[in-house]
Formats: structure tokens, sequence, C-alpha cells
């Protein structure tokens, strides 16, 4: 195998959890939680504001789907599953997962100043435990099973 | 309904996340290839690729579930409670793609799914 040193630093700071998160994936992660609450937020707009009981008929929900709000919402989850893709790509599932859910705190603001959703005490306490755990997880390494992209 | 919703949002979306990990571990995507000229080339080359395109079926079922759950639901509970696949997959993640899980990020999961509970009571 060559580049031996550099393998094994690698290995070794991937193994210990202290390697940096490179910018690419800084900025990737931030893409992939904007256009998710926008895209959430997008939605949860349009489907408050149809009329009609969708019961669970699938052609109900794709005709919603052509709704202004939902088209917006549904393009911009489009957007978000592919850069998410990508993210997985670069970063580890158990690193992803946890430091995208600040999407969740973001979502339940939106729901408390823009629909006037009751947030309880609790709501708020649980945001707080997601912040805290998304700290944790943004100090471990990104990706501890780093792969070259094939080209 | 709200739910069976949630139980159905969940288990589709471990299915898809656990996919797509290891598919797009497999192949990853480059940073060039997220720019303009190359993007169709890249998306094209991702419709190709069968665990990803199981793993788009999975996500629409969450897709359409979630669109219920909003439709019956708060959004700031729907949102949270799906969020429920955090602990669930960061086991997976562990057990079936190898990832080197530290202790600070069970302790970053766990919290999360704390988090969540909290937020769906």
């Amino acid at each position: 195998m060559s580049g031996g040193p550099a393998v094994a630093e690698e290995a070794h700071l991937a193994s210990s959890g202290t390697r940096r998160v490179d910018l690419k994936t800084k900025l990737l992660t931030a893409f992939v939680v904007v256009t998710n609450v926008l895209g959430n937020f997008s939605m949860s707009w349009g489907m408050k504001h149809q009329a009609a009981d969708l019961g669970l008929s699938p052609l109900a929900y794709i005709r919603l789907i052509f709704t202004p709000w939902v088209l917006l919402g549904t393009a911009l989850l489009i957007i978000w599953l592919l850069s998410r893709m990508t993210l997985l790509g670069w970063a580890d599932l158990s690193y992803v997962l946890p430091v995208t859910s600040i999407g969740y705190v973001a979502s339940a603001v939106l729901g408390r100043v823009f629909f006037g959703e009751i947030v309880t005490w609790q709501r708020w306490l649980g945001t707080a435990f997601i912040v805290v755990g998304i700290v944790f997880v943004g100090l471990t390494a990104a990706n501890t099973t780093k792969k070259e992209p094939v080209r | 309904m709200k739910w069976l919703m949630v139980g159905i949002i969940v288990g589709s979306t471990v299915l898809a996340d656990l996919l797509q990990s290891f598919e797009m571990k497999r192949h990853t995507v480059a940073v060039e290839d997220l720019r303009p000229g190359r993007v169709a080339g890249m998306l094209a080359g991702l419709a190709r690729r069968v665990p990803l395109v199981v793993a788009v079926f999975f996500m629409a079922i969450s897709f359409f579930a979630f669109m219920k759950l909003l439709s019956v639901a708060d959004l700031s509970f729907a949102v949270p409670v799906t969020a429920a696949s955090v602990a669930l997959e960061t086991v997976l993640a562990r057990l079936i793609l190898k990832e080197n899980v530290t202790a600070l990020r069970w302790a970053g999961a766990l919290c999360v799914a704390c988090g969540v509970a909290l937020l769906a009571m």
C-alpha cells in the first residue's frame, strides 16, 4: 500500500475521533440543513392551507404536490435529498444524522413563529438536548471509513 | 393514524439511509462533480445505481407518510418525532456499515434521542 505514514496517521486520527472536519463537508452540511428546513416549512405551509381532507388516496397527494407551496417544498426536498446523498459519501451516517438534527430545532422555531404552534417547555428542553448532542457529535471525525473518490 | 405514520416514516427512513450511506461510500461524489457543467452527468450516474434507486423508493414512502403526518399533526411535533431514527441508525451504522462510533458520538446520539423523546411528549 502506498503512502504508509499518511495512511497510518489518517487511521489514527479517525480512530481517536479527533480529525478536523474539512470545509467542504461543513459547507455541504449547512446547505443540507437549510434546504431541509425550508423544504419542510414550505410543505407544512402548503398542507395547512389546503382545504380538502386528503384521506388515504395517493391521487389526492399527487395533485397536492402541484400546488405552489408544496411544489416549492418538494423541489427543495429533492435538492436536499441529492445534497445529503453526496454528504453521506463524504461523512459517516452516524455523523450526518445527529449534526443535521439542528434542522429539527429550526423547524420547532419556525412552527412557533409562523404557525403559532404551542412549543411547551418539554419541547424546548428536547431542543436543548438535541443541540448538546449535535455539539458532541460535531467534535468527532466526520468520516471513519474514508475512501478516495472513484473516477 | 399519527403513530402509524411515524412508524412508517422511521422504518423506511432507516432502510433508505443505510442503503444510501453504503452505496455513496463505495463511489463518492467528488467536489468537481458538483460544478454546473457536470451535475447532469453526476445525477445520471446516481440514477444507474440500484441501491440508490431502492433507497429513493423507501424515501418516497417516507415522504408521502410525512405529508399525511403533517396534515394531522403540528410541524413542531412531526419533524422532531421522526428523528427517532437517529438512535436506531447509529446502532446499525456501527453494526452494518462498520463505522467507528466513539463514546462521544454515542453520547451525542443519545442526547439527540432524548431530545426527540422530549419533543414527542
